[in-house]
């Protein structure tokens, strides 16, 4: 069963321009070389520590890049080259996005007129009153002002603004921030059940226990690459991975292990030849400083030289 | 030492919800607790309360037997907060977020990791990982009594946060200094803490 | 998604040639410095040609040897405009300055001095805010006796309230951030977070309104002089310039209006350039482009 692919992502380079000591401007790679497709129903997670700059990667895809990035690379949705106009048309209907800062609703705007977008017929009563049942919103909830909800309330209700449209595709980013483990649990498997409706869902976060316990594939995104592409039940045991970064990150993870590598992700701009991984990986050698493919391997991609 | 919460109570604003009602606490510096509760549970207004920044409605917090605000300007109970980017100035060389701590210990900074490199740029030149080992270090000065993590490793790649906590735990045994921990992960708790005590049961 | 055609280089690269932003700002900022100076420098030479009556050169229309053409009184125009500007820019600077220091003390006392404070300081400046600006030059300008003590005191007291909000706002903004809690858990003075935290926050949208206070000052000051409240007659000040030459008009002297006029809006849209300059290169919205 061959299952259509809603976004492909085909080498995608995103780039900031910033002013260096005085007059020089100079170009920093945030993303490079990202390639990832979502298929229908599926959620695909793309993992890395905050304040790498993945968020770019859906702000890239809905086209609403801050004014000194730039973007290379193809994105096709549903087959097609997602253009400028193109998106302009889906955004907030066919493509939507659950943004990571609550700071997106609008303050001074009732929660039931917000999300259906001031439009409030009696099809869209009805929907509504469905998803706030379903997320267990209280229906005093549309008639009450974004400062009286709490935390948990707020995430939900940004999820229902993008339910209301029937979505081919959401994109979230960093869904999770700041709620306790059972409360993103839950915010995670309403994701899980847009995607079993059929959508299909990226995530974007910096909680890899967290994606994978929903997510059907995982990116690992380390210094601006993605390093590894691998279904969650690879992440079940060691070996079944095939980067050494994500054999490091399996091994932190408290309940496998704690353990730790020394060294931090290295910096824009002093960015090692080759693989960004290679000053702090354990099989290190000269190949490693060359031209790293991105291969398949197992059903998976991978971005090393080593087979595993 | 010992730090103590005695009675607290707390609400923001005169008619807000009472966050926390007569809650009492008490932790030895050679323990690591640990706080568990859901969300919405004043567990970051706990933290705050506990080092100084917000003053309870009734009840008090000591030190050594001794109130909190009598220990002179350099607070001994030092929070690190869940997100570095909002505590450190933007527009300060990330050195002088060190100068700011009370005597950092210079062999404290290079057991955290940080970088000579990394002193003469801005905070948004350095990753957050990067800039939370330069508040860890900033807060854990000569004069530094207690610890308070508030979420301190939430944002992080589990390897940084791996690292920062077997630094922490190390650090803190070395100098007898006692460390209060919030996390939303009770494995992570289960790891790094001597004890934990879950919110929900000691007050409901 | 415009350079989405273009295929990227990785690494780093060097934006396009030509200039970007910040050169072309830096030119417009330095270009709009130097004509200032140019004009203050030059008024102080010539003080003497712009009094100088002459009637063997009267009503002559601009030509190679009178630019500007010269008056009834056969006074050289050029050297009665420059010398008219360089005087409407320091009373510009000094109103200015007086302005900010004000400013500057009442936002701070208003933001760290207590809820008492802040109330009375606002209340102050919603008064001040309440009054036309022009009621209150004139006001002010006639009870300190007409003149240039007059002019600038006036133009002084009735410009501080914009900044003043904004410093206030700014501080009130900074004193709830954490690293500044942070400094004074860690033990640090009023003084040592006032420097160094509050202060690189402060100076650049200090000295940026600062310089958008002077086009003000500046037109305050020629329409209060014009209307006859402001400097004496025998001063070749803008107002006056132009308040005369409406005489003449009618009569067909159109370069005795035109070109002090004009260089009246050339001076304010150059102070107008340097500040807002400034303030894209201060902006975080902007400072990248």
């Amino acid at each position: 069963m061959e299952r259509k692919k809603i976004l492909e992502i085909k080498n995608m380079n995103i780039s900031f321009c910033q002013y260096q000591k005085g007059m020089r401007q100079e170009e920093l790679p945030v993303i490079r070389d990202l390639s990832l497709s979502v298929h229908e129903g599926e959620m695909v997670a793309v993992v890395g520590s905050s304040g790498s700059g993945k968020s770019l990667l859906a702000h890239g895809v809905m086209g609403i890049l801050p004014y000194n990035a730039s973007m290379g690379g193809e994105i096709l949705y549903r087959g097609e080259p997602l253009t400028e106009k193109r998106i302009r048309k889906l955004r907030g209907k066919e493509i939507v996005m659950v943004p990571q800062s609550t700071s997106y609703l609008d303050p001074l705007m009732k929660v039931g007129t917000q999300i259906c977008k001031g439009k409030k017929d009696l099809v869209r009563q009805k929907k509504l009153d469905q998803i706030f049942s379903r997320y267990s919103l209280a229906k005093e909830v549309q008639e009450q002002y974004p400062f009286e909800l709490s935390g948990g309330m707020t995430r939900r209700v940004m999820i229902s603004t993008a339910m209301i449209e029937n979505p081919r595709l959401v994109i979230a980013d960093e869904p999770t921030p700041g709620l306790h483990q059972k409360a993103a649990k839950s915010a995670m498997e309403h994701f899980r059940e847009l995607a079993d409706m059929g959508a299909g869902v990226l995530i974007i976060t910096h909680d890899l226990e967290l994606a994978l316990e929903t997510a059907d594939r995982v990116l690992v995104f380390y210094a601006g690459y993605t390093l590894e592409d691998a279904k969650t039940e690879d992440f079940c045991k060691e070996e079944t991975l095939r980067h050494p970064y994500t054999k490091a990150l399996w091994r932190a993870i408290p309940k496998n292990g704690f353990q730790y590598i020394d060294g931090v992700q290295p910096y824009v701009k002093d960015m090692p030849s080759g693989c960004p991984f290679a000053p702090r990986c354990s099989r290190c050698s000269e190949k490693c400083h060359g031209e790293i493919p991105y291969r398949e391997v197992n059903g998976g991609y991978v971005r090393c030289v080593y087979d595993s | 030492m010992i730090l103590e919460a005695k009675n607290i109570s707390f609400r923001y604003g005169e008619n807000g919800r009472e966050i926390l009602k007569d809650f009492s606490l008490k932790a030895d510096s050679s323990e690591r607790v640990g706080l568990a509760a859901p969300s919405g549970f004043g567990k970051t207004t706990l933290c705050k309360i506990l080092s100084g920044y917000e003053k309870p409605d009734r009840g008090q917090v000591l030190l050594d037997g001794k109130p909190l605000e009598q220990y002179g300007s350099y607070c001994p109970v030092q929070l690190i907060w869940q997100h570095p980017e909002q505590a450190v100035n933007p527009r300060l060389r990330m050195k002088s977020v060190l100068e700011e701590g009370d005597q950092v210990d210079p062999a404290l900074v290079e057991r955290l990791g940080i970088e000579k490199d990394w002193l003469n740029r801005f905070p948004v030149e350095i990753s957050g990982g990067e800039m939370q080992r330069f508040c860890i270090a900033r807060a854990m000065g000569k004069r530094t009594r207690f610890l308070l993590a508030d979420e301190i490793s939430t944002m992080l790649d589990l390897i940084t946060q791996s690292q920062i906590w077997h630094f922490l735990i190390e650090e803190t045994r070395r100098r007898q200094m006692g460390m209060i921990v919030v996390s939303h992960s009770p494995e992570l708790l289960e790891r790094i803490c001597t004890r934990v005590i879950d919110l929900q049961k000691t007050q409901s | 998604m415009k350079a989405f055609a273009k295929k990227q280089k990785t690494g780093l690269t060097l934006k396009k040639s030509g200039w970007n932003q910040r050169q072309r700002l830096l030119f417009w900022l330095i270009a709009a410095v130097l004509f200032l100076m140019a004009v203050c420098i030059g008024g102080m030479f010539l003080d003497e040609a712009a009094k100088t009556t002459d009637f063997s050169r009267k009503n002559i229309a601009p030509c190679l040897a009178y630019p500007f053409g010269t008056d009834w009184l056969g006074r050289n125009m050029f050297a009665r405009t420059i010398r008219g500007l360089s005087i409407s820019i320091v009373i510009g600077i000094s109103a200015a300055a007086v302005s900010a220091v004000l400013a500057f003390i009442l936002g701070v006392v208003s933001a760290t001095m207590g809820k008492a404070a802040d109330t009375m300081v606002t209340w102050f400046i919603d008064l001040v805010m309440g009054i036309p600006h022009m009621l209150l030059l004139i006001l002010v300008c006639v009870a300190c006796g007409r003149g240039l003590k007059g002019v600038i005191l006036g133009v002084a007291l009735t410009h501080w309230t914009s900044l003043a909000r904004l410093i206030r706002g700014e501080v009130l903004q900074l004193k709830e951030q954490q690293y500044i809690k942070m400094a004074r858990k860690l033990g640090k003075s009023n003084l040592y977070i006032a420097m160094k935290h509050m202060a690189p926050h402060l100076f650049p949208q200090f000295v940026v309104g600062l310089i958008l206070l002077f086009p003000h000052a500046i037109l305050h000051e020629s329409g209060i002089t014009f209307l006859g409240f402001g400097l004496s007659n025998e001063q070749p000040a803008i107002g006056i310039i132009l308040s005369e030459a409406m005489k003449y008009m009618i009569t067909g002297k159109w370069w005795l209006a035109l070109f002090p006029g004009l260089m009246l809006v050339l001076t304010v849209v150059c102070f107008y350039a340097i500040g807002e300059n400034l303030r894209k290169l201060v902006d975080p919205a902007s400072a990248h482009k």
